[in-house]
């Protein structure tokens, strides 16, 4: 895993924090409008984040379209990635 | 449904195996108050727990415990990881590699293995809730324990990032009381 990618996947690791925070938090306070609007504004720049991530270096999950040969076996598996 | 991702929750840094650690660990991986007891408790106890407020609460919290629980099987991986087995057995995991070899298996850091009796599901939401609220302070008085124990400054900032978030959940569930709470009066 190069620099780079290793960056971004740390950018997202840290973006999917925040959302699920502010997640939990929701589930008790479904009208708090103000954490709602935070919550939308990471959740969009955690998708945007995720798809340019999955289009350089290969599929976080099973549902996402692949290259051949198929490609999700092959990205690190979290345990192996060395921080 | 579930969906995996290929994504530890927090980074796992740690500078050196240390076998004495790993065999530690385990309390959270296999262990009464572990990420393992956690996960599978809220998420069986969601089918009869009224209001929506706490079914959802109960679905993402587990959620979020067994990604914990990935977590914690990653620091024991990367603390064992290619250590010769003389040494294993030194470090007094002799009967674990006459087990196991060096998989990781759900024990406590005694060697004892998991069980669902380390669990309780009630249909009773206010007694389920109190449960939760004290499996919250024991997994945080677990991790505290955990990081008197360590010397591995990635393994405490690791362990730092988990007990911070035995804290949110607590809170979260008290929430989820008093809502439940709040319709059961309005029930009566
Ligand atoms: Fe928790």
């Amino acid at each position: 895993m190069t620099r780079e990618e290793l960056r971004q996947l740390r950018e997202i690791q840290a973006l999917e924090f925040t959302v699920l925070e502010f997640a939990l938090y929701l589930d008790t306070h479904l009208q708090d409008q103000a954490a709602l609007k935070e919550y939308n504004r990471y959740s969009q720049q955690l998708r945007e984040l995720r798809m340019d991530y999955q289009e350089r270096y290969g599929p976080l999950h099973i549902m996402h379209p692949s290259d051949y040969p198929w490609e999700y076996p092959r990205s690190p598996w979290p345990w192996q990635i060395e921080y | 449904m579930w969906r995996y991702e290929k994504i530890l929750q927090y980074p796992v840094r740690v500078s050196r195996t240390d076998l004495g650690l790993a065999k530690l660990l385990s309390a959270q991986y296999g262990g009464p108050d572990s990420e393992l007891s956690a996960g599978l408790r809220y998420l069986t106890q969601r089918y009869v727990i009224p209001t929506d407020e706490a079914k959802a609460i109960l679905t993402d919290i587990g959620t979020e415990e067994l990604a914990h629980w990935e977590i914690i099987g990653t620091l024991i991986y990367k603390l064992t990881e290619g250590v010769p087995v003389q040494r294993l057995r030194r470090a007094g995991l002799g009967a674990d590699y006459a087990q196991h070899g060096r998989a990781i298996y759900p024990s406590d850091a005694t060697g004892v293995p998991w069980t669902a009796s380390y669990i309780q599901a009630h249909e009773d939401p206010i007694a389920t809730l109190h449960e939760n609220m004290a499996a919250e302070q024991k997994a945080r008085a677990t991790y505290e324990n955990l990081i008197d124990l360590s010397n591995d400054a990635g393994v405490i900032d690791t362990l730092i990032f988990l007990r911070k978030r035995e804290v949110v959940h607590f809170q979260r569930f008290g929430e989820a009381l008093n809502i439940v709470r709040d319709h059961l009066e309005a029930q009566d």
